[in-house]
């Protein structure tokens, strides 16, 4: 048997980035092995058959790995369950009556182009600026041709995890995108492949997060608290060192 | 120059000085403590008297002072224009919003650093500016020393008032939560961060942000209970 839960949605409808938005209060029926976005998936379809428009909201894999879902749920990016994306998200962490607040993500330079879907498109131009090795391509190399000690390949893999979802941006009362640069910069830092390009990836890619309108950040915390995939505060102490020893011992005058 | 220019207009160079600066005045702190609590000497004033004329009439010292003043409005300016900038970053406000395992201190630190520097300023108008630009200040004089300024009698006087002391214990607290944050977050943003050192740095942050406003808060709760009455 799975219990029938009796929720309200209150979410945010905005029609698009030039118009002001505000919030809507919808009922649904849901249960408790529903995602979040099963559960809003229902909520379109009641929306449909009403000819109200549907929500729009972003969402890709279901997975938890594309980082495309999104929302702010009860104040909380990705909802009241740590360490999991919105879609991974069960209506079981929510109570039969509960009223749910849904909120975009709050950044300038993630503005809301329409209801809950945000333009994260600042996290591309970031990648695009330095989050990358050159290689020839070809042949794909030995796998095992450069040895590389456990600890550090942990790192780089822990920091790898981060998968561009911006609940980091979110979650950060400054609009600060340093968690997501810094896992990024420490995922490649940490690897010989990546060290060739270390110096000009920290600077390039520091260069873009300034230019895009993300805040600076001051050390809260509230994006390793909130984070999905438990990026670690650690990145960005490591990114300050990358681009403090980038700048200070570079070429460049 | 153009690389410096760079580096200090990008968001780590700001972060850079508030980092620094931040540290200059968490050491400017604990010399200025240990020099004040000669206060609590009961020797009528002569060892505070002696160390206030010798701080203000040795050259090194001078130099440093002029760095502190520097440093402390830089660090103020940079600081509130960082969070401005912030605040635009941030734009719209959530309507509901839950922050987890954040401190109360490291959201609010413009708003603790206002009322520091709005203290400071109070507190140096009190006794660094009647000391250095006004005849207000009796004279005394020690064996060994020309005419003193006599800066604590006018420093008892002041701490035998309530709401002179009041304003001291909140300034105290104030400073207290800006560095209950501050302090740590000094190491992380200089990117020292690592898990040999870092809990070390956290907990002697937590002694130090409880111990030093403490140190400075003993001086007038002294005076106002067992000199002045
Ligand atoms: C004795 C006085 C002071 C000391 C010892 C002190 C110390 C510090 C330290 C160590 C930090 C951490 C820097 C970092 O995160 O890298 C900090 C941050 C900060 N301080 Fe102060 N500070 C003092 C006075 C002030 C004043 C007068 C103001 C301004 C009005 C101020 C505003 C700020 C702000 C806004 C931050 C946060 C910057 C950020 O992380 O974004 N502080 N302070
Ligand atoms: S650091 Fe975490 S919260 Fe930020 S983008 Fe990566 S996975 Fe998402
Ligand atoms: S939809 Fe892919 S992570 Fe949620």
């Amino acid at each position: 048997m799975s219990a029938e839960m009796n929720l309200k949605i209150k979410i945010w409808r905005q029609k698009n980035s030039k118009t002001s938005g505000s919030f809507e209060t919808y009922p649904v029926v849901a249960n408790e092995h529903m995602s979040f976005l099963e559960m809003l998936d229902v909520l379109n379809e009641d929306l449909i058959s009403q000819k109200k428009e549907p929500i729009v909201f972003e969402h890709d894999c279901r997975e938890g790995i594309c980082g495309a879902c999104s929302l702010v749920i009860n104040g909380q990016p990705h909802g009241p369950n740590s360490g999991t994306t919105t879609c991974q998200l069960h209506m079981r962490f929510f109570k039969d009556g509960d009223i749910i607040v849904v909120e975009p993500y709050r950044a300038s330079a993630f503005p809301v182009l329409k209801d809950v879907a945000v333009d994260r498109s600042a996290f591309d131009r970031i990648m695009q600026a330095g989050g990358y090795i050159s290689v020839n391509a070809g042949q794909a190399p030995d796998g095992n041709a450069i040895p590389i000690e456990k600890g550090r390949a942990g790192q780089s893999f822990e920091a790898a995890a981060c998968i561009g979802c911006g609940a980091c941006v979110a979650a950060c009362p400054n609009g600060s995108a340093m968690l997501f640069t810094s896992a990024k910069i420490a995922h490649l830092g940490h690897l010989p492949q990546g060290v060739v390009e270390a110096d000009k990836r920290a600077q390039a890619m520091v260069a873009q997060m300034d230019k895009e309108g993300f805040g600076m950040c001051s050390n809260v915390g509230a994006c390793e608290a909130e984070c999905p995939k438990e990026i670690k505060l650690e990145n960005i102490a490591f990114m300050n060192r990358s681009y403090l020893k980038a700048v200070f011992s570079g070429e460049e005058v | 120059m153009k690389w410096l220019i760079t580096f200090f207009s990008s968001s780590i160079g700001k972060k850079l000085l508030m980092s620094l600066t931040g540290l200059f005045l968490i050491l400017f702190l604990v010399v200025h403590l240990i020099g004040n609590l000669q206060l609590l000497k009961d020797d009528g004033g002569e060892a505070f008297n002696t160390y206030a004329y010798m701080m203000a009439h040795n050259p090194l010292i001078k130099i440093v002072a002029y760095g502190n003043y520097f440093f402390i409005i830089l660090h103020a300016f940079v600081g509130i224009s960082i969070t401005l900038y912030n605040r635009g970053a941030k734009g719209q406000k959530y309507a509901v919003s839950k922050s987890n395992k954040t401190t109360w201190a490291s959201k609010n630190m413009a708003l603790l650093g206002t009322l520091i520097l709005a203290f400071t300023f109070i507190h140096m108008g009190d006794f660094w500016f009647k000391m250095k630009f006004t005849n207000e200040l009796a004279t005394v004089s020690y064996e060994g020393f020309p005419v003193v300024k006599d800066l604590f009698t006018r420093v008892s006087t002041a701490f035998s008032q309530l709401w002179i002391v009041a304003v001291y214990l909140i300034g105290m607290l104030v400073l207290s939560f800006h560095l209950w944050h501050g302090f740590q977050s000094a190491f992380q943003t200089l990117g020292l961060s690592h898990k040999k050192y870092t809990p070390l740095i956290h907990n002697v942050g937590k002694a130090y942000a409880i111990l030093i406003p403490l140190g400075f808060a003993i001086i007038p709760i002294w005076y106002f209970f067992f000199k002045s009455m």
